[in-house]
């Protein structure tokens, strides 16, 4: 772009641009300066945006009254955990459609990619008695198993697309140096693709993280991670809009975080690599 | 390329993630299809029996099936229409010159990120709720008696929740698709003496084609199978008004304890999702030979 | 040592026949130059030997044992990619070292063969940089040192000057055949380039479309090419191809001149033309003559300093002695 841009219009669009940006982050950041307030300024009319006695009061009650940080350890080690696992299934396997293609590779990524197609409702009953009967219901076991065969799909397609743009060159310079299949991918493949490796794991655990469907089916209060215990907020007694607020800014922040970090990856994982 | 040493070794690695994803796919999916053959309640403690179509045949002639099926094309369908227009406009906008393009972009893209058990309460509660909402104080400014989103206009309001968390999906994408349009045909159509407008229509829209494609198909995987936003607000009603095919199947097995006439019901959705995954395959699968 | 033997060696994609069977020796401390058009599969056999690609059929001996199963890393052969195919990760003296590394070789010896390596290739300075921060020649360098640290029994060379520029390839290719002197090991070195396969070969071996077509000395390809693809493929400009009545004279079916064994004179000859395009080069000239009525144009070498222009007339006049026969088939009359 070579133009110049006259400043008055550059001035327009920016303030449109922002007004429009506020207003779409603007549940974020009311939900954010509720959780500051005691709940009687929560639902003050006029509504305060600043002006009000700042505490940090809604915190602690819901750490003591709810035992946040079990549930807070329950997602880490759910999207964490269910991200790895689906990361050790799935880097061999990406490597193998990426460098050794054959002519059924293709067909293999798209049935990897149909069965993530399927609506997890039309599972949900079978799923639920295997859990049930095997004793896997409400157990962080049971949820990553769930979220690992969820995502793999996923990130065996995000790696795949990551492991084409490698020279296959370079890992035959690997072979003809001696280097074993295991060394040629611990020490030449993986530190190659770390950068996509990790925009896989980011994007694989925000999307285990904010997963609402089997973490709502298959916990109740044992291994209810955070989208579970936010939801059982849903009907509460008395005054609650300042907890409420705590609780869910203490649940999507560091998501939030993580996902400012990874917003550029976020397109080609999402589409495929249909969009980049 | 490759040897047969190398290609021995392919399927060695590649089998652990198929054989997963198989047994994933077909067990459950089985299973669900004999339990919808079977009559099967939970608290009945009387063994499952054969029964043929009949579960079928009452989860399809059930009004609330037709409701459902309303409800979930609404749901889907508004909500596409809100995020593609919206996110083609928000698109063409931040993909002007302005100050703060990194902070705009963190901004719009947030709402992405927060979990819909979030989202939803924190909508319904502080936003809708008609004595405490922010929307009801902004209605007595104006005067105006407040209204009550949930109750009255239920469906609408669970759409307006689920576009906003899908809004800055379909912005990205097509803010990405946009920037690669080549400038260079746009100066080109601009030296031919084409309007915004005409360039907008002629250039830019065909350059978008593919992007809001996947865009849609990609939300409509995601949005048939809604259930959390609903769980969390109005627990499908009030009455079924809010129940969509989703959450009508979890009702039916989850809380009505009825496994056959669940199963049947999460057949039917499958079928549904796999009508629309069909065309979402195509498209990314002719990506695969670019 | 490294002999390597191809026997009856053939590949097929699917169903292209790329390579059909073939022999091929290559003796121990021999710099082997495979020379062909593009896509002729000089890669193809390359990767053969390298064990990158099984073969469809025949044998492949490395000093006599059988390898034709073998991994490539079993094999003891060393290769130099066009990509350079450096490990971008790490820096120079890790790169230069990962073969040792994966040989298991202790710390202090690897250290020291780095060091040395690094020596005869003017990498010192640079050892602990990414090759990210290095020039074209000096990641060719990188290339050929990590080569060179396993000692192997052959080095196997991909068109690794290609992505070079035209200064920087007349230096590296002699920097490699120097190095082969040192180190006397057999190199197998794949190019395009008729220049660099005449001027670093012992043997040329000059493929077309998967099939040898001739094997020698790079003068006696030069003398005495079996067939005229060869013929017009070594030397530069191409040889001229002359049909016709005047090839009937010689009695062949086609004769070939090459354009320096042709006399061009204002005064009287064998063949008359006009002078067409010319190009001065500084130390050579060559015209390209039309209007001879026995090929298009016809390619002729005159010293630096000679100045004809654009339509005027000459005379032109081959070495008898000079002069190639080939029959209908294309293949050399004696
Ligand atoms: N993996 C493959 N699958 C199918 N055909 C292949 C494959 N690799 C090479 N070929 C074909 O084999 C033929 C020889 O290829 P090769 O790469 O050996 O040529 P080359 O002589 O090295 O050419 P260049 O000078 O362009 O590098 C080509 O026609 C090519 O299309
Ligand atoms: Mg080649």
């Amino acid at each position: 772009m070579a133009r110049s841009v006259t400043t008055r219009r550059k001035t327009v669009v920016t303030i449109l641009a922002w007004t429009v940006a506020f207003l779409i982050f603007f549940p974020i950041l009311w939900t954010v300066l509720t959780s500051f307030k005691s709940e009687g300024d929560a639902i003050a009319s006029p509504p305060k945006f600043l002006f009000f006695d700042w505490t940090l009061e809604n915190y602690v009650t819901v750490q003591e009254r709810s035992d946040y940080f079990k549930h807070f350890w329950n997602s880490v080690v759910m999207s964490v955990g269910s991200t790895l696992a689906a990361l050790v299934l799935a880097i061999p396997a990406a490597w193998s459609m990426a460098f050794v293609p054959g002519r059924r590779t293709k067909d293999l990524l798209m049935w990897m990619l149909s069965t993530k197609m399927m609506p997890a409702v039309g599972v949900l009953v079978p799923m639920y008695l295997i859990f049930r009967d095997t004793g896997l219901l409400d157990t962080r076991t049971g949820l990553v198993i769930v979220l690992t065969l969820i995502n793999l799909p996923i990130v065996v397609w995000m790696l795949y697309t990551y492991f084409k743009e490698i020279p296959a060159e370079i890992l035959e310079a690997a072979r003809m140096d001696g280097a074993s299949l295991r060394s040629e991918i611990l020490y030449v493949l993986t530190p190659m693709a770390v950068p996509g490796i990790a925009s896989t794991l980011l994007l694989n655990i925000i999307l285990a993280w904010n997963e609402a469907f089997w973490t709502l089916n298959l916990t109740a209060a044992k291994a209810a991670p955070l989208t579970a215990f936010i939801a059982s907020y849903s009907s509460p007694e008395g005054l609650f809009y300042a907890k409420l607020s705590a609780a869910s800014t203490m649940a999507i922040a560091p998501i939030l975080i993580m996902g400012w970090f990874s917003q550029k990856q976020l397109v080609r994982g999402l589409t495929f690599g249909a969009v980049k | 390329m490759a040897t047969a040493h190398a290609r021995g070794a392919a399927r060695v690695m590649l089998s652990p993630a198929v054989v997963v994803l198989l047994l994933w796919m077909i067990v459950p999916l089985g299973m669900t299809i004999w339990f919808s053959f079977q009559r099967y309640g939970l608290l009945s403690g009387m063994p499952p029996e054969w029964t043929g179509l009949t579960n079928y045949r009452y989860f399809l002639t059930d009004p609330a099936f037709f409701t459902s099926i309303k409800n979930t094309l609404s749901l889907v369908g508004g909500v596409l229409a809100i995020t593609v227009v919206g996110g083609i406009l928000l698109a063409l906008l931040l993909d002007q010159a302005f100050w703060g393009q990194g902070i705009v972009r963190v901004l719009v893209i947030a709402p992405f990120f927060v979990m819909p058990t979030v989202s939803a309460l924190v909508w319904k509660n502080m936003f809708m709720n008609p004595v405490n909402g922010l929307f009801a104080y902004v209605a007595k400014l104006f005067g105006a008696p407040p209204f009550d989103f949930l109750a009255q206009a239920p469906m609408f309001s669970i759409i307006v929740i689920v576009a906003w968390q899908w809004l800055p999906f379909a912005t990205l994408i097509l803010l990405t698709a946009l920037q690669s349009l080549d400038s260079e045909q746009l100066e080109a159509a601009e030296m031919d003496g084409a309007g915004w407008l005409s360039r907008f229509v002629h250039i830019m829209l065909p350059h978008l084609t593919r992007a809001i494609t996947v865009v849609i198909l990609i939300q409509t995987i995601f949005l048939l199978s809604t259930f959390a936003e609903i769980l969390v607000t109005t627990n499908g009603g009030p009455g079924t008004a809010t129940t969509n095919l989703t959450y009508l199947v979890y009702a039916q097995s989850l809380l009505q304890f009825d496994v056959g006439g669940g199963a049947a019901g999460g057949i039917v959705a499958v079928i549904l999702a796999n009508i629309v995954a069909i065309f979402l395959m195509r498209m990314i699968g002719k990506n695969l030979e670019a | 040592m490294g002999r390597i033997t191809l026997e009856r060696v053939a590949k097929r994609f699917a169903e292209v026949e790329v390579i059909p069977p073939l022999d091929l020796e290559i003796e121990d401390g021999e710099f082997v130059v495979f020379v062909g058009p593009s896509g002729c599969g000089k890669s193809t056999l390359l990767r053969l030997i390298a064990g990158l690609e099984d073969v469809s059929a025949g044998t492949i001996r490395i000093d006599g044992q059988d390898a034709t199963g073998m991994p490539p890393a079993k094999r003891g052969l060393a290769m130099v990619f066009q990509s350079y195919a450096l490990y971008p990760h790490m820096t120079v003296r890790k790169n230069i070292a990962f073969p040792l590394r994966m040989a298991g070789i202790a710390a202090e010896e690897q250290e020291r063969k780095v060091t040395a390596a690094a020596e005869v290739l003017n990498l010192t300075a640079y050892l602990d940089r990414r090759p990210g921060q290095l020039s074209g020649g000096q990641r060719q360098r990188v290339a050929i040192g990590r080569a060179i640290v396993r000692e192997p029994k052959a080095f196997l060379f991909d068109e690794p000057l290609s992505n070079l520029d035209a200064a920087l390839r007349v230096g590296m290719r002699i920097e490699i055949s120097q190095l082969h002197n040192r180190l006397k090991t057999t190199m197998v070195y794949v190019t395009h380039d008729q220049v660099e396969a005449m001027t670093m070969a012992d043997k040329i071996v000059v493929l077309n479309a998967g099939r040898i077509e001739q094997v020698g000395s790079p003068l006696e390809l030069y003398r005495a090419p079996r067939n005229r693809f060869v013929a017009g493929f070594i030397g530069s400009p191409r040889m001229n191809f002359i049909e016709g009545d005047e090839a009937a004279r010689h009695g062949a079916a086609a004769i070939g001149i090459r354009p320096e064994h042709i006399a061009v004179s204002t005064a009287g000859g064998l063949w008359r033309g006009t002078v067409g395009v010319s190009e001065h080069l500084g130390s050579d000239t060559f015209f390209h003559v039309n209007g001879t009525g026995l090929a298009e144009a016809i390619t002729v070498r005159a010293g630096g300093e000679v100045n004809l222009h654009h339509g005027d007339a000459v005379w032109l006049t081959p070495e008898a002695d000079k002069i190639h026969r080939f029959d209908r088939e294309g293949l050399r009359l004696a």
